[in-house]
Formats: structure tokens, sequence, C-alpha cells
């Protein structure tokens, strides 16, 4: 149970200060981010008002707020290469374990369990395992049962786009206020080789019949959502060899086309998961390759960095999933919606908030008066609220932030395979898998770490430390900057 | 005539349970199933058997 704040808190009156304190101890999971890294000061307050919770949309937001899903869509009018239907889509789905799939009813129970329970929780999504616009009846009905009991829950879909444009009015009418579209082509070309087939006026259509089709109706659909003011979000998986040279293209027309994200993924191909481009060893692109893209393409619309490619049942702050603790059979058989912990919540968030956005101001304030054109790569261990306050050997990933006299800045998260630290013992293998993942790295900020993984670290060249423990991180960075760089020059030139 | 699912093969994602211009498919204990009475194979609804075009597992919808 990774609670943000603990629950007995949220029931008596709450302090920044009691905030703090119960981040110390027991911090959010959210240990990767998803969303535009734009805050309050860089976008429209209307648009901030609108993606302030959502933790996909809000890279900010994520350290506060869960989402869930509920898998009440499993059918799909497209196949793509990189999904077997089996096993959900491998590309957004853990390997091997299917959701669960759920009756719009049997979502709602789910829903309400979750909400009494998680506090965090803020959007729910409906994101398949099949199409949520093609199972339409099953979508509507979910997002209809859901909003009559917990009106201020979000409503969030992801879909192909061929379906779409049927739906635009009726999402406007529910108060859907972010769709996902994934779209890896604007060239039928392209499609062809991704898209074996489409499911389309009672016809089935390929080649390039198919992805002109699907490419129509997909930009019809953003274009209908751009004039209706939806917030729209563009998923692309990233393709070697297919589609890689291609998304530039695509960043800049669904930017023109008025998408207020676009967030490029690698694609996941391993052939356990039987899918075509897994079994016919079409490759995934490297971690290098990936930034090289997202930073040629940053400047279109805003571009995530940092999708979690999250399942279609998961539940939970980004980088965690509780979903395995909300199946079916451990829910109640009847059960009523209680708002009382969510909202104590969010009145704590409130203040917590702005105290994380002064820290983010002077750390900007610091790294700007730097003498230095230095420039590192720090990871970070967190739990989650913003702050370095994990220990190094409980790590499942590791956030990286780039530090400059330009500021701090969120470029990704590294995964590590299995912390290094398990049941107590560090495993020297473990340790070696890490150390490869943080390769390029120049400094870890950590809660705590041992000394034996510290040396390890550092004779790999990687420097490792403790002292900006439960700090906020951009404000751990920029004091870690601040001594090295800053202080160096003053040094310099006395 | 009539049209039948095998259920080894099927994932049930129910696509074919809306597409279906008879109302033939329905869940039955956790599986989809065909009744044979009401399938026409979509003879005189469309060109192909909706089933069988729109599902994704090739050689789940077969003639019976």
């Amino acid at each position: 149970m990774a609670n943000f704040v603990s629950l007995d808190n949220l029931l008596r009156p709450t302090s920044a200060d009691a905030m703090r304190e119960a981040l110390k101890s027991s911090g959010c999971s959210s240990s990767s981010s998803c969303g535009s890294s734009a805050g309050a000061a860089d976008l429209p307050p209307e648009v901030w008002n609108r993606i302030k919770d959502h933790p996909c949309y809000s890279e900010e937001a994520h350290h506060y707020f869960a989402r869930m899903h509920v898998a009440v869509a499993p059918a799909c009018n497209i196949q793509c290469h990189y999904c077997n239907r089996k096993y959900d889509c491998a590309n957004e789905s853990r390997p091997g374990v299917v959701s669960e799939k759920l009756t719009p009813e049997q979502a709602l129970r789910k829903v309400v369990t979750v909400a009494n329970d998680v506090p965090q929780l803020s959007v729910l999504g409906i994101a398949g395992p099949g199409d949520a616009c093609y199972d339409w009846k099953k979508t509507k009905e979910t997002f209809s049962l859901v909003s009559k009991q917990i009106p201020d829950i979000k409503l969030c879909i992801s879909t192909n786009g061929l379906a779409l444009p049927d739906h635009v009015d009726e999402l406007v009418d529910m108060n859907v206020d972010h769709v996902t579209i994934t779209i890896n082509m604007i060239d039928p070309e392209v499609g062809a080789r991704i898209y074996p087939w489409i499911f389309y006026k009672n016809r089935r259509f390929i080649g390039l019949e198919a992805s002109r089709i699907l490419h129509q109706r997909q930009m019809q659909g953003l274009d209908m959502l751009t004039a209706r003011g939806i917030l729209t979000k563009i998923n692309s998986v990233m393709i070697p060899g297919i589609n890689d040279q291609h998304l530039g293209a695509v960043n800049a027309e669904v930017k023109k086309r008025g998408a207020f994200l676009h967030n490029i993924m690698p694609l996941i191909s391993d052939p356990v998961h039987g899918t075509h481009f897994g079994l016919t060893g079409q490759r995934g692109p490297k971690h290098s390759e990936l930034k090289a893209l997202q930073d040629a393409c940053a400047g279109g619309a805003n571009l995530m960095r940092h999708c979690r490619q999250c399942r279609a049942d998961a539940v939970g702050l980004l980088g965690e999933d509780r979903g395995q603790e909300f199946t079916m059979d451990q829910l109640p058989d009847e059960i009523s919606y209680d708002p009382s912990k969510r909202e104590a919540y969010r009145a704590v968030v409130a203040r917590e908030r702005n105290d994380h956005v002064a820290a983010k101001q002077d750390a900007r304030l610091t790294l700007g008066t730097a003498d230095s054109d230095a420039c590192i790569i720090v990871a970070i261990a967190t739990k989650g609220g913003g702050r370095v306050n994990q220990h190094f050997g409980h790590a499942k990933e590791f956030q990286v932030y780039e530090a400059s006299p330009a500021g701090v800045a969120f470029i990704g998260h590294r995964k590590v395979d299995d912390a290094y630290c398990q049941g107590g013992f560090g495993e020297d293998a473990t340790l070696d898998s890490v150390i490869r993942t943080l390769e390029g790295i120049d400094i870890v900020l950590c809660s705590k770490i041992g000394d034996c993984p510290k040396q390890q670290l550092e004779s790999a060249g990687i420097r490792v430390s403790d002292e900006w423990a439960y700090e906020y991180i951009e404000s751990a960075i920029s004091a870690h900057y601040a001594r090295e760089y800053v202080a160096a020059a003053q040094a310099l030139r006395a | 005539m009539a049209y039948k699912i095998d259920d080894a093969l099927c994932t049930v994602c129910g696509a074919c349970e809306f597409e279906c211009p008879n109302a033939a498919i329905s869940m039955k204990r956790s599986i989809y199933v065909i009744d044979a009475v009401k399938c026409t194979e979509c003879k005189g609804h469309f060109e192909t058997q909706q089933c069988v075009t729109v599902c994704p597992m090739p050689g789940t919808c077969v003639p019976a």
C-alpha cells in the first residue's frame, strides 16, 4: 500500500508541515512522470485548470493524482502489427497478464471501491483493451453510471480514431475532456506496414486502402475534437525502419491540427507477446534513438517524454499499478461512494502544490545565477510527491533530470529490472544491472544508500548523494549544482 | 447453414456480438456462442459473414 498521505491524517485537520512529515514517511509511488511539463505559469489558466489534476496530461499533477482504467471495451476494429489480441495490446500492457474484462456495472463497483480507498483518484480512463470508441455502448454506459455517482471524476478515453468521428458529439455531451488518439502515420504507405486490416462499414479493408481510410478518420476526429475544445493527446509508437523517420511529419501535422500533447512511445516487440512484429524480428528503438526523435520533435506539440504505456486495467499513481488489489473477486458486492477522503486529500494537495511551485522557482533562480555552462544528468530515486524520498535499493526506476543554468528539466525515466535491495540484502548481480541502467548519469540523488553499493557506483563513474534526502527534486538538484559549479567558478575567479 | 465459434481461439472480445445482424451471438457461461437457428451466414445483409470479418483471431468463426 503506497498512500501519499496516511488516511488517518486526512481525517484530521492538516497543515503543510504535517503534510511534509507525512511525505517523509510514505511518499506516493508514482516513480515516473507522464504528461506535459508545462505548469501553471506556462499555460492559459483555463487550460491549466483542466489538466492540473490529470496525471497523464500534466507532469506536475502526476506527483499527486492517480488514474484508473477499466477494461470494459475489449472489442477492436483494427489490427495492428504490434498487437496480439490474445494478450491485449502488448504496447500498453504487462506481458502475459490479460486485463480482467468488466461489464459497465462491474466497472462502476470497481471505480467506487477505488475512489473510497485511493483518495488520489482523479481520472477514470477507458483504454480498451480493444477500442473505446468502437466498443462504444459499453464505454458510454460505464461513463454514465460512474459520473452519476462521482460527478467530479475526470473522464478520458483512448482510441485508434477509426470510430471516433461518430461519437465526438456524445463525448462532448458526457463531459469527456481528454481524448487520446494513437496515430502512427499520416502517410498510408507507412500505414500499410503497420496495419494489416481495418473493419469499417461492415467490411474488412486491407493494405493501402485500409490505411487511407484510417488516416482520413483520424484527422477528421482530431479536427472535430479541436473544434470542440477537447484536449487531445496523440500517442505514436516508434517503429525503427518503419515510421521512425516519419514521426517528425506526424508531429508537425497533429500540432497544426491542434493536438495538445504528443507522446512518442517505443515499440515493445518481445516475441513472447506473439505479435507480428515480435515474431518477425522487428526491433524496438534504443533509449538514445527514442530521445533523439523526441528532441527532434520538441517545439512541436507539447512533448510527453514519460508515458508508462500502462495497462487497460491499471489503478493508481503513474509508475505504480495497484490493479491486482482491485480484481473483481476482491470487490464488495454492494458499495456506496464516500467522497470525504478524496475531498480532504484535494484540500491538502492544493496547499502542498503551492509550496512545490515556490521551491521550483527558487531552483530556477539559483541555477540562473550559476556562472558555468555545465550540463549534468541527474537520476532521482523518488516515491513521488516531487521529492528525493526513496532509498537507492528500493528504486524500481529513476527519474532523470537535466540541470544547467537554463534550469532543471525532466527528461525521462530509467526502469530497473529488479530493485537492488530485496528483503534487506543487496544482490551483486542486480547492482551490475542497475549500474548499466544508469549509464550516462552523472549523479544519483536518493534518500539513503549503503556504503558498499555507493562505492561500486562510484568506481563505475556514477556519484551518489543522500545529502538532499526529502527535499523537492528541483531544490535538491539546484543545491547540488550550485555547490559544484557556482562555488567552483567563484573559486576560479578568486 | 450456420457458423460457430471455436472457443479455444476466441478472445471473448465481443465484437461479433454487436456486429451480428441477426442477434444470433450471445454470451453463455463466459464464452460466446452462435445460435444456429438465428444465423443466416449474413445472407441478405452483407457480402461477408460479419463475425468472420471482424474477428481478430483467424479461424475462430467457422462454418458449423
